[in-house]
This record gives structure tokens, C-alpha cells and sequence, in this order.
């Protein structure tokens, strides 16, 4: 057929994943194109405003499955443009895990150690700010009081906020009007687009086909800008090489409704799934309490009274992040904030003696929500969720014009999960009801299901082909020339925010690709510097290049 | 102007939304609304405005939630020999106690309709914390019940929430010893 256009790479989703890979080779020459389903949304763009179709709902995409409801980013930027910017690496323990599988979950190669160069490759690119004091808001000085309280530690993390632009006005979830936040905005993609990458906004990616010459063709559909119900034809894009990057709620349906055009999916496509185990409580504080327990003054007589005021999270308990604890008993606890819309419906009223999500006592604990503090818990759960049949376009049937819609996966948490969830629950009351300082409920599962923002493993890499979908080097099993670099490539749950992790592993994701482009005639190498141009994260992971680009 | 069918929906559904966010009643004669909280509800909040809006995806959908909403709230009112007034729609003519009774088995897990019922009630509770249908400044301006009840604080002059006094400014506790330089857990 004439008349389709090429390219060398193709990328679908522009998140960690995909604008990592965009940038890298692109700078190493080769044609790419990014395929984005969401609008290309900038500073002005990222209003203040609950209003339906500000950018606090354009920029989101929520669907509820049975069981488990997946938040993610839906725009240019993806994840990185609604994240909270935390971004710790994962503990040392997490790589060693095993999970529903009895034995090593992440491939042999990938550890801590072997990973650690590429988290440095990612801090060069992105720049990570250690908080300190002095930058925690309110709510998070008001956790790290109550955990010493308690006896135990808090620390602020590491965010990708630049704390000088900062006004803590905890509008970032639907994007940062002051250009404080270092998402994928000002960082990778700018240089992608620098080397000569094309981004297309409002491109929803559809499925893959396999040509007789061994590349792929890439179908999309055409999105209206404001009814993300509303779609136009498309068209199809010819590839040597595609990077499947849409995230872990949309890159197993692109592949499964691409089945019968590419043959047999690996089984762990669509399988494995994990909400990194999360989980959230909302604490209704005493003010006096928190006064004469914790001697807190935010200096205009308030003692807290602060929910709105801040940055997302900023201070987290690691102290159940200890290796020497059994499997599916360590997690981390981290203050939050969550705006208007879930995280107040699903907030229960502790103690609730009539219905706990509604009604009139939710009312009276609304009308204290200055006064609420929200934890955030990432616990290991088991990998439990499963993709049934794709819906007909993209991830979920749209229910609203933008944001709700109604997907395929099932998640059913196992024993271990609940028991996990059941003691960070206990300890976060344990840390909060202290003394009176509290009171402390879980956010209910009755209404959507568990919940959560960092959708990992529906793709995973692995050593053993009948558990991961994709290979330690990220190309999916049976498949050759297909890459998955975002969060489903994360083997399960990491016990803290998973950007830092989904990065690093696209980081060292790269070579590989590079290596698969050379193989099938693209000109194009492997060694761009950090987007910035500084050079100490490619020296760093020099050594590591020929175990990654073997066959 | 509403047709007297769109009047009976729209006391149907206002009923709804005031069983998950409950207010003080419009005046005497307010049927739809209970009454069994003080301060403007959902209601009051505009829920019913959202859920006319298209954007929401629901509106084509409304017709059929009042009508099953008062088909359940018969049976309810049958199984439980409770007599209902019908000047007004069956759900309405539930009192408070009985129609949060019926929101929740419609909303618990593993009701056939929970889905539509639940929508629904997101929505409604929408209206109230977010007003979702008004720009935020414009909502806070107009004294929006659902946002003053939060204590959403209002803008700047210019439009935009900065917050310069943001921090007590100290140390509050100690570092987890395994703590790496950059900040992560070791
Ligand atoms: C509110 C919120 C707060 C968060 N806070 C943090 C935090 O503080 N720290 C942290 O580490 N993580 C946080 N996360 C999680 C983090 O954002 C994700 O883990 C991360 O973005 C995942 O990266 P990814 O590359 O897998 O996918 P994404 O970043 O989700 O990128 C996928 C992209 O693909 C696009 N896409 C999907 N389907 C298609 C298709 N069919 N065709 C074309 N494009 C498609 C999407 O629109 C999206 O832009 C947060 C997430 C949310 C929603």
C-alpha cells in the first residue's frame, strides 16, 4: 500500500516512558513520532478551576474498573504534567521481592545496585529537589509532629519541584500554572522535539499490525480536544521500531486488541496487574489537640486548619520500609494532598455508625475538611488485577466528556493485600489517634473499588516467559521490534511513588532499543547526554551498555 | 420552563442528591429536599444543574434514574408496608431515614445497578465539594454553599491561590537513619 506514512520509532504515550525513549533517539537520530491521545496543555493552560473541562479534567483520565479505578495523566507530558512530583528511589528490598509467583519476581539482572546508575541518569535529567524543612507545608510538618510524637521518623522527599517558583497553592494535580513543577514539559520532551521528535496531541493509538517486512503499522483515531467522547478517523502510521508507552491501564488493552492483527500475546499481557498497593486514610484533626499535643502554631492563632496549603506530599514515614520484615508487611506512609471530587467522597466518616461515605454525618465531617489530613499508604499488594476483553476504543468506555469512563480490569485483593492494607491502616491510627490528635478512617472500596494513581505491572519484565510479557530488556516476548518502557513494565508493587522507578527502568530500557533500531537499518546510536547536556549519567552507566545490548 | 414531568424528575433526583449531601430545606412547603441538615446540600449546591449538564454523560440518562429510583422506592415502600403520599414521586415521599436506607443497598457492592447509582451520587457530591458546573472564582464569588462549607479559601486579586505563609518552618522529626544523601530510602 502507498500513501502511509513512516517512520523509524514510534512512540505511543508521552509519560516517563515514552518521552524518555522519544528523547534518546531522537538525539541518536533516528525519525520519531510520539502518538498522544491527550491535548498539549501549557502553563496558562492549567487553571485553577474544579469546572468540568478546566484542566483539572482534561488533563485526567479515571476509570472505574470492577474492583480497582485507575487515575493517570491524559495529556502531552502524560503522568509527569497531574503528579505530585515525589520522587524517591525504591528501597533496596522491593527488587528482591517475590510476590504471587513464590520465587524472584524482577529479572536477575535488575537490582538496586545494577539500577542505581540509571536513577542517577534520570536525577541529572530531571531536577530533584530534597526538601527541607523549611519547604513543608503545613500538613506535612503536621504528619512528621505526629510520627515523632509516636516515636518514629519522617522525611521530607525528594520532589521534582523547583521550590523557588512554588506557591503552595496545591493546585498541582491539574497541572502547575507557575512552572514550578519539572515535568516531563520542561525537561525530556523539549529536547526530544530539539533532536527533531514529532509530538501529536489528541492521537489515540488503537492497535498495532505486523507487516510482511517485519515492521509494524500503528492505527490511531483522531480526538476532539474537549469531548474526549467525540473521535474522527485517523489513520496508520509504517514503524521499524514502536515503544509502547500509554501506561499500565492502557498499554496491555492496545496490545491485547492487537492480537488477532499480531499474533499470540505472551499470557502475562493484561495480567500481573498492580495498584502499588495503595490505599488512603483521612484523619479529621483536633485542632486543640494538635495545639497542646504537638505545640503547633501555624502563627495566625490556627494551629493547622491547612489542607489546602501546600505542595502534594511531602513528608513520608519510611519506617516499616525495613527488608528484615516479611513480604506484604512493609509499606510507607506519606501525607497528601487530595482535592474536591474523590477524595472526598471516598473519605468515610470514622466510626460511622449510619452510612459512611454520605449522608449527613459525611456533611458535618465536610464541613471540617481544612482541619483533614490524608495519608497515603504503599503497601505490597500481589499483583492481582486482570484486563478482561478490550472495550472498542481506547482503555474504558467514556462515560463523561472528559475524565470517567468504565474499563476491563478486575482486581480482587488477595489475603496479602488485605492484610497489608489492614496493618498500614492500623499503623497510621496508631501514629494519628495518639493522644487525641485524630480520627482516623480508611477511604472506603465500596464506591469504585480500590483505587489508585500508579498503575504498574500489566506488562512486565521478567526472566521467566510464563510470568513477565516482556524480556529483561523490555522487548515484548514473541514480538521482536516492540518495546513497553512505561509503569507496566514495573514487575509489582515498589512501597513508594513509582516515577523515579518507571524512569530509571526506561533509562536502562534505551540501549537496548537502540541496538534493536541498528539491527533494522535505522542510523541511529546510543550516548545522548542528559537533556541539559551534562554528561556525569552517561559515563556513570558506560560499563553496563554491552550486558544490555547482548542478545 | 420545565414540563410537569421534568418537574417530577427533577424532584426525584434532587431527593438523591440530598440523601448524600443532605441541606436545610428551600422553604416550608420543600418537599424534595429534607431538611435534615442545616446549610445548603447538594441541591443547593446546583446538582441538579450539573447533572443537566452533557458533559457529565449522565443527563441523557436521567429520565431512566428517576424513573427506577421511584420503581424502587415502591417496592421499598411495599415490602415494608409503609404507605406512600402520592402527590408526590415514591422516592420523595420517603422520609429521610428510609431513603438513605435504599441509597445504600443500591450503592452496596454487588447490586446489579450499583454503577448507575453510584455515578449518580458522584455527581451529586460534585456539585457540593467542587461545583463542578461554575468556575471555581465565579462559585466562591456567588457564596457557593458546598465550597464555603469546606472553607475553600477565595483567590487573590488576580485570580490565583498562592499561599506565602505556607510552613512552620522547623524541624519536626528525625530522618530515618537509612536515609541516602539524595533523599530516598537506602
Ligand atoms: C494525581 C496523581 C499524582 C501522582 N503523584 C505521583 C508522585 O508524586 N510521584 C510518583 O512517582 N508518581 C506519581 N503519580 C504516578 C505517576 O504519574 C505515574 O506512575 C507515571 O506517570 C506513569 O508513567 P508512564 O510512563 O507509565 O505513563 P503515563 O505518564 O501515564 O503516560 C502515558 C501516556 O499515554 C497516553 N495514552 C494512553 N493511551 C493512549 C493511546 N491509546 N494512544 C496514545 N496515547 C495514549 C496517556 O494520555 C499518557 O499521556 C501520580 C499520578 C497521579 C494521577
Amino acid at each position: 500500500m502507498t500513501g502511509i506514512e513512516r517512520t523509524d520509532v514510534l512512540v505511543v504515550g508521552s509519560g516517563f516512558g515514552g518521552a524518555i525513549a522519544a528523547y534518546h533517539l531522537a538525539a541518536g537520530g533516528a525519525k520519531v513520532v510520539v502518538l498522544e491521545r491527550g491535548p498539549w496543555l501549557n502553563g496558562e493552560d492549567f487553571d485553577q478551576d474544579y469546572k468540568l473541562g478546566s484542566s483539572y479534567t482534561r488533563a485526567f483520565d479515571f476509570v472505574v474498573g470492577d474492583g480497582m479505578s485507575i487515575l493517570g495523566g491524559n495529556c502531552v507530558g502524560g503522568g509527569s504534567v497531574v503528579y505530585f512530583a515525589a520522587m524517591p528511589r525504591a528501597p533496596r528490598f522491593v527488587f528482591e521481592r517475590h510476590g504471587s509467583i513464590g520465587r524472584r519476581m524482577w529479572p536477575s539482572a535488575v537490582s538496586r545496585d545494577t539500577l542505581e546508575p540509571w536513577y542517577d541518569r534520570v536525577a541529572e535529567s530531571i531536577p530533584i529537589t530534597q526538601q527541607t524543612w523549611t519547604d513543608v507545608p503545613y500538613a506535612g510538618g503536621l504528619w512528621a509532629a505526629a510520627c515523632n510524637h509516636a516515636g518514629r521518623t519522617a522525611n521530607p522527599v525528594p520532589a521534582a519541584i523547583d521550590t523557588t517558583k512554588c506557591v503552595n497553592c496545591n493546585w498541582m494535580m491539574a497541572g502547575c500554572r507557575f512552572d514550578a513543577k519539572k515535568s516531563l514539559l520542561f525537561t525530556y520532551l523539549p529536547a526530544a522535539l530539539a533532536h527533531g521528535a514529532e509530538i501529536r496531541p489528541l492521537h489515540e493509538v488503537q492497535k498495532i499490525e505486523r507487516n510482511h517486512d517485519g515492521s509494524y503499522r500503528v492505527h490511531y483515531d483522531l480526538m476532539d480536544e474537549e469531548d474526549y467522547r467525540l473521535r474522527s478517523d485517523g489513520g496508520a502510521i509504517d514503524a521499524k521500531i514502536i515503544v509502547l508507552a500509554a501506561g499500565a491501564g492502557a498499554t496491555p488493552v492496545i496490545l491485547q486488541r492487537s492480537e488477532p492483527t499480531l499474533g499470540t500475546m505472551p499470557h502475562a499481557v493484561g495480567r500481573y496487574f498492580s495498584g502499588n498497593g495503595e490505599r488512603l486514610n483521612t484523619a479529621i484533626l483536633n485542632e486543640d489537640k494538635v495545639r497542646e499535643v504537638l505545640g503547633l502554631e501555624r502563627g495566625d492563632g490556627l494551629a493547622y486548619e491547612a489542607n489546602q496549603i501546600g505542595k502534594g506530599p511531602v513528608v513520608a514515614n519510611w519506617d516499616r520500609l525495613d527488608g528484615s520484615l516479611p513480604e506484604y508487611e512493609r509499606f510507607s506512609l506519606e501525607q497528601l494532598y487530595f482535592p474536591p471530587g474523590l477524595g472526598t467522597i471516598l473519605a468515610q466518616v470514622p466510626g460511622a455508625q449510619g452510612p459512611s461515605w454520605f449522608g449527613v454525618d459525611k456533611k458535618e465531617m465536610l464541613k471540617r475538611w481544612r482541619s483533614w489530613l490524608i495519608i497515603f499508604q504503599m503497601t505490597e499488594d500481589d499483583n492481582e488485577g486482570v484486563f478482561g476483553p478490550p472495550p472498542a476504543k481506547g482503555n474504558a468506555d467514556r462515560l463523561s466528556q472528559q475524565m470517567l469512563g468504565v474499563g476491563r480490569l478486575r482486581y480482587d485483593p488477595t489475603p496479602n493485600t488485605l492484610r497489608g492494607w489492614a496493618l498500614a491502616d492500623a499503623e497510621c491510627k496508631d501514629i494519628l489517634e495518639r493522644d487525641g490528635l485524630a480520627e482516623v478512617a480508611a477511604w472506603t472500596n465500596d464506591v469504585v473499588g480500590a483505587y489508585t494513581v500508579h498503575p504498574l505491572a500489566s506488562c512486565r519484565i521478567g526472566d521467566d516467559p510464563a510470568t513477565s510479557a516482556l524480556d529483561d530488556r523490555h522487548e515484548l516476548r514473541g514480538h521482536p521490534g516492540i518495546f513497553v518502557t512505561d509503569g507496566s513494565a514495573v514487575p509489582g508493587a515498589l512501597t513508594v511513588n513509582p516515577a523515579m522507578t518507571i524512569s530509571a527502568l526506561a533509562e536502562r530500557a534505551i540501549p537496548a532499543i537502540v541496538q534493536a533500531a541498528q539491527d533494522r537499518g535505522v542510523d541511529v546510536t546510543y550516548g545522548a547526554p542528559a537533556p541539559d547536556g551534562s554528561t556525569n549519567g552517561r559515563r556513570g552507566v558506560a560499563d553496563l551498555l554491552p550486558a544490555l545490548t547482548r542478545r | 420552563m420545565r414540563t410537569p414531568e421534568e418537574e417530577l424528575r427533577t424532584m426525584t433526583l434532587e431527593a438523591f442528591a440530598d440523601t448524600i449531601v443532605p441541606g436545610e430545606k428551600r422553604s416550608p412547603g420543600d418537599r424534595s429536599v429534607a431538611g435534615a441538615s442545616t446549610g445548603g446540600g447538594a441541591v443547593q449546591a446546583g446538582a441538579i444543574e450539573l447533572l443537566e449538564w452533557d458533559a457529565t454523560g449522565l443527563t441523557e440518562g436521567l429520565d431512566g434514574f428517576s424513573s427506577a429510583l421511584d420503581a424502587h422506592a415502591t417496592n421499598y415502600a411495599a415490602e415494608r408496608g409503609v404507605t406512600l403520599d402520592d402527590s408526590v414521586p415514591p422516592f420523595v415521599a420517603l422520609d429521610f431515614a428510609q431513603r438513605t436506607e435504599l441509597v445504600r443497598i443500591l450503592t452496596t457492592p454487588g447490586h446489579p445497578e450499583k454503577a448507575l447509582w453510584v455515578s449518580l451520587a458522584l455527581f451529586s457530591n460534585m456539585a457540593f465539594d467542587s461545583a463542578a458546573h461554575m468556575h471555581t472564582v465565579d462559585a466562591l464569588a456567588a457564596g457557593h454553599p458546598g465550597l464555603l462549607a469546606l472553607g475553600i479559601e477565595k483567590p487573590g486579586p488576580d485570580g490565583l491561590w498562592r499561599f506565602p505563609e505556607f510552613s512552620y518552618g522547623r524541624e519536626l522529626a528525625d530522618l530515618h537513619p537509612d536515609t541516602t544523601p539524595s533523599g530516598s530510602p537506602a
